[in-house]
């Protein structure tokens, strides 16, 4: 049986370019395709329908129409617009740094809706949340999981020993932990502190409310920051262009005052 | 390109065609016909059009002031004495002057920013004229900045950015009202932009 000419699903953006005048291409991350590119026509005017139904870290209901190269968006409604999570810088700059992990490490036309929905639930819960260093963290644990590079915590890659609980080393190559002894002689290994292996073990069994009831001090927050980044960046072999932006924010003063759209009452 | 100077020994027809097929929207077929007609066109409105062509580098710049694309600096806007130099509007490429003072509302100056804050492209505000902005607004008459970065994730995020920086000198920070498109439908609004539109509702 021939596909249908046109079909529909659940849609989060991804990513976006424009293309032409006023098209864009969207990379949307499907309930039942998984990752696919569709291009949205007319999308740039302020009266285009999709406008912002097709917006960066949106939650849509799509109905496209197959076409040679790329699929056309030709419907688009709004499920979740995540609003919060757009109204606040720190929370805006991890959505595109999670995007931009899921778009890194999925490929075109490969269906998950399991990872479908952990997308969705991160997104809920980013917009809510007021520590993102935490939901970031727990999220890449996640997403890493799920896309079948979960971390090994409990033994040493290596010697394949119970780890005992002692400061013990993070190897990217290895994929996990290596004990005392294996990683000391391993150059790319970083030692990992018995505080951090804890809170990844934790992380790695809870559910996402529970996740962000850990207390983290400065210094355990960047220890498990970097070891995640240096996972990633090995896995990927590069370094995700959004997490420079992040980092960068992170040296900012926060919002002083409140924020514009607050304000616009006043303009004359 | 090169195929096309096998087809075409004239050295000068070749050469075009190559030159115009690299613009936007702009196939090998197109570029060919522009080519041919130009060659047929009389001698002087080819010459105008090269010098036209010629003058769009030789000729402008960016404007010191505002950084926006002139023939003179600083431009026409920022050296104008009636204009308003309380004002500054921030728009993320020369082209969104256009539109702005199209509807001849306002009198104040700009500020081109030339780009917007991409981070999955890369680029961070390092890579705008923000440092410029920062510079031109201190100790300055200005008292408002009116952000015009476009309605979406980036041109938000810029404005928030942008607004950090700027609202600790004491600056009034405004962004331009996001709601309903003139001409658009109420069926097709996405819930950002009509609940921006509840909340900016107004008396009549």
């Amino acid at each position: 049986m021939p596909s249908p000419r046109v079909y529909q699903t659940e849609a989060i953006v991804i990513r976006r370019t424009d293309l032409g005048e006023a098209d864009r291409i969207l990379t949307l991350y499907t309930r039942d395709l998984g990752k696919i590119r569709a291009v949205a026509k007319g999308v740039r005017r302020p009266q285009s329908k999709l406008g912002g139904h097709v917006e960066l870290l949106t939650h849509s209901r799509l109905m496209l129409a197959r076409a040679r190269n790329l699929d056309i968006v030709t419907q688009a409604q709004t499920i979740t617009n995540f609003l919060p999570l757009k109204e606040d810088l720190e929370r805006t700059a991890s959505g595109l740094y999670l995007a931009e992990l899921v778009d890194a490490f999925t490929a075109e036309r490969a269906e998950e809706p399991a990872l479908f929905d952990l997308v969705l639930e991160i997104l809920a819960h980013l917009a809510q949340s007021t520590r993102t260093d935490i939901v970031l963290r727990y999220s890449e644990l996640r997403l890493l999981a799920q896309v079948g590079y979960r971390p090994e915590l409990e033994h040493c890659g290596d010697c394949k020993a119970p780890l005992q609980p002692r400061t013990n080393f993070f190897s990217p190559v290895h994929g996990g932990v290596l004990c005392h002894s294996c990683g000391y002689h391993e150059p790319q290994a970083r030692p990992l502190s018995l505080n951090a292996l804890k809170v990844l073990r934790f992380w790695q069994k809870c559910d996402f409310a529970t996740a962000e009831k850990v207390r983290l001090d400065v210094g355990l927050a960047a220890e498990l920051e970097a070891v995640l980044q240096e996972y990633i960046r090995c896995l990927l072999e590069r370094q995700l262009k959004s997490a420079t932006w992040l980092e960068k924010l992170k040296h900012m003063p926060p919002t002083p005052s409140p924020r514009p759209s607050q304000q616009s009452a006043d303009m004359s | 390109m090169s195929l096309s100077g096998a087809f075409y020994p004239a050295e000068p027809i070749a050469r075009l065609i190559e030159e115009l097929n690299r613009l936007p929207g702009i196939g090998p077929k197109s570029a060919q016909r522009l080519t041919f007609y130009l060659l047929r066109a009389p001698a002087e409105q080819v010459q105008a059009l090269a010098e036209a062509i010629k003058a769009l580098k030789e000729r402008l710049q960016l404007c010191s002031v505002c950084l926006n694309i002139t023939d003179s600096d600083p431009c026409t806007i920022c050296s104008d004495p009636e204009r308003d130099r309380t004002q500054i509007c921030v728009v993320e490429e020369p082209i969104d002057i256009l539109p702005l003072e199209r509807t001849r509302k306002y009198k104040g100056l700009y500020h081109v920013l030339h780009g917007v804050i991409a981070p999955s492209e890369g680029i961070g505000p390092e890579e705008l004229k923000i440092k410029e902005l920062l510079t031109r607004l201190q100790n300055s008459q200005v008292t408002e900045v009116v952000l015009a970065t476009n309605p979406n994730l980036e041109g938000e995020a810029t404005a928030m950015y942008l607004q950090r920086l700027i609202a600790p000198l004491g600056i009034k920070v405004t962004r331009l009202a996001r709601g309903l498109p003139y001409g658009g439908d109420l069926e097709y609004a996405d819930d950002v932009t009509l609940s921006r539109a509840l909340e900016g509702r107004q008396e009549m």
